[in-house]
């Protein structure tokens, strides 16, 4: 698949450097195999409710082909503004502050592109999303990485911010619930956040799109705390709660001049989202609690099973409290987690992402993600504890 | 509902160890909660959802709406324990609207149906009228769908 080499040559030199998704690596040797149950998969095994569906195919059929407004439909805007207003604790203009994007990733790298400069300096967490380091990179920033771990539950503290920012940090990017280490941040640790943010003037990018999966305490938005708003970017989408990533869905909220100069992006760029899954995510948004409680309550069951299996197993694993990630630690099997992946996947035909694949601080750990079945969940823990006690 | 009830309400053959580790408790507190159920009758049993199209069976299903007429001590319910009693009557409902009760009535075929309607429902002291309904085909049963699943569209490993 490499371009040949005067080809490559002429490849802008910033995408060329940046390696493929590890996790595109590890999906190419998977496809290759025959009835593997998958951990692996970043995406609610729901079907997308069917009164989402349904109103889909309505939409179609009235015609809601057409081009939107650049923003959105306004119905749905204003749904929006309900919507985070109730369960994020923030309040946004409909008209200006508002903006539908194709996915929370769309949004992101508008974000990441309205704002920097070539050579500003982001902060973000690892082990992250796969997309962070390389939508900084793409908006000619400078990724500055600041490594969580185990021993704290993969928070984030100030301390931890203090000793990575520099004079040309502009942007601090948060995800919490966090993909792949199912990390929360409670109120008291955000707030220590919230208050270097607001000290050291920066402008904070927070991806909440996992915010409705919390199985233990409420979700707190970092956009609720006092003086934030100003100052941050709200993402969200319709991927994880209501299960709609084909759907591409996403949005984002902040003050309508940081708003407007993404719109100003997508307008050139996009244009706007598709119309039919706009209209969807009105129908999503007019029933939202029924459809994400039942939800939330399995994929807490299927938590509970995990937690409980790898402790009899003797595997490390914080507790994981949002999201629907486990990320246990493997590092006592004394193999790097991608080889630990791969024996795994070969021996009992078990699909894991090993934690590299969100940053090198991800070594020692492998994502297991309870989107998928009970009874797959069961049958691949089963798995797991006869392959272990082979180690 | 109790998370326990609704885990048995999906698969009551779940094994109790488990319904113990999805639900964080000892193993021994779920099999008192579903002793206690069973006690006190909340659990009434526990029955296999069958695919019966599937299966060639003697066997049809009528759907009878029944007006009857409140009796002066207990209401509808004497005469609507009195209907379900029958063994053919396989489950009963006390309904709002234009008749009373909605019956799910089984038998061999129609004529055995009929016989049931005719000489023995209808008969009945309190039953003013009777509408029967033959069901053809089922396609979804306690929330189950009875057509295969479509299977998992999903990517084997994503972000």
């Amino acid at each position: 698949m490499n371009a040949s080499p005067s080809l490559r040559n002429r490849l802008n030199q910033v995408v060329r450097d940046i390696p493929r998704s590890g996790i595109r690596d590890f999906f190419d040797i998977v496809t290759t195999m025959k009835d593997v149950i998958s951990l692996g998969i970043g995406e609610p095994d729901f079907d997308t409710p069917w009164h989402v569906r349904e109103s889909t195919v309505f939409a179609l059929e009235r015609g809601a082909t057409h081009y939107t407004s650049n923003l959105g439909y306004i119905e749905l805007r204003r749904a929006l503004s309900d919507y985070v207003a109730k369960t994020f604790g923030a309040t946004y203009r409909p008209d200006d502050e508002v903006l539908i994007t194709v996915g929370v990733s769309e949004a992101l790298d508008l974000a990441l592109r309205a704002l920097l400069n070539p050579g500003d300096d982001v902060l973000y967490h690892e082990p992250c999303y796969v997309s962070y380091r390389a939508t900084i990179l793409f908006a000619h920033g400078n990724p500055i990485v600041v490594e969580t771990n185990a021993r704290n539950g993969f928070r984030l503290t100030r301390a931890m911010l203090e000793e990575k920012v520099t004079p040309r940090t502009k942007v601090l990017m948060l995800n919490f619930p966090n993909n792949p280490t199912g990390a929360v941040m409670s109120r008291a640790d955000l707030e220590d956040i919230a208050a270097f943010a607001c000290e050291r003037d920066l402008i904070v990018i927070t991806d909440e799109i996992y915010g409705e999966l919390t199985y233990d305490t409420p979700h707190t938005s970092i956009v609720s705390l006092p003086g934030l708003r100003e100052r941050t970017i709200f993402l969200h989408g319709f991927s994880k709660a209501w299960a709609m990533t084909g759907f591409r869905l996403g949005y984002a909220c902040g003050p309508a001049e940081l708003i407007e100069a993404m719109m100003k992006i997508h307008q050139y760029t996009m244009l706007c989202a598709s119309s039919l899954s706009q209209k969807a995510a009105i129908e999503a948004l007019a029933r939202p609690a029924s459809d994400i409680k039942e939800m939330v309550d399995e994929y807490r069951r299927r938590r509970n099973y995990l937690a409980s299996a790898f402790a009899d197993m003797g595997i490390e694993c914080h507790r994981p409290l949002g999201a629907f990630y486990a990320f246990p630690s493997v590092a006592k099997f004394g193999m790097p987690a991608k080889e630990f992946a791969l024996k795994f996947l070969h021996e009992e035909k078990v699909a894991v992402v090993p934690g590299t694949a969100f940053g090198a601080c991800g070594e020692g750990f492998v994502r297991c993600a309870y989107a998928t079945s009970m009874d797959n969940i069961k049958e691949a823990m089963a798995r797991l504890a006869r392959f272990v006690k082979k180690l | 509902m109790d998370e326990l009830l609704s885990i048995l309400s999906t698969n009551a053959l779940e094994p109790r160890e488990n319904i113990a580790r999805m639900m964080a408790i000892p193993e021994a507190e779920v099999n008192a909660r579903i002793a206690e159920y069973e006690r006190t009758g909340v659990i009434r049993g526990y029955q296999a959802i069958l695919n019966e199209d599937q299966l060639d069976l003697d066997k049809v299903t009528a759907v009878i709406e029944v007006k009857v007429t409140p009796q002066r001590e207990g209401g509808f319910d004497t005469i609507a324990q009195r209907i379900s009693r029958f063994p053919e009557v396989r489950s009963a409902y006390l309904m709002s609207g234009a008749y009373d009760l909605l019956l799910f009535v089984e038998g061999r075929n129609l004529r055995e149906v009929a016989g049931f309607v005719t000489q023995r429902l209808s008969p009945l002291e309190g039953v003013i009228s009777t509408s029967t309904h033959f069901m053809l085909k089922t396609y979804k049963r306690f929330g189950v769908m009875m057509q295969q699943e479509d299977s998992d569209e999903r990517l084997t490993v994503s972000p």
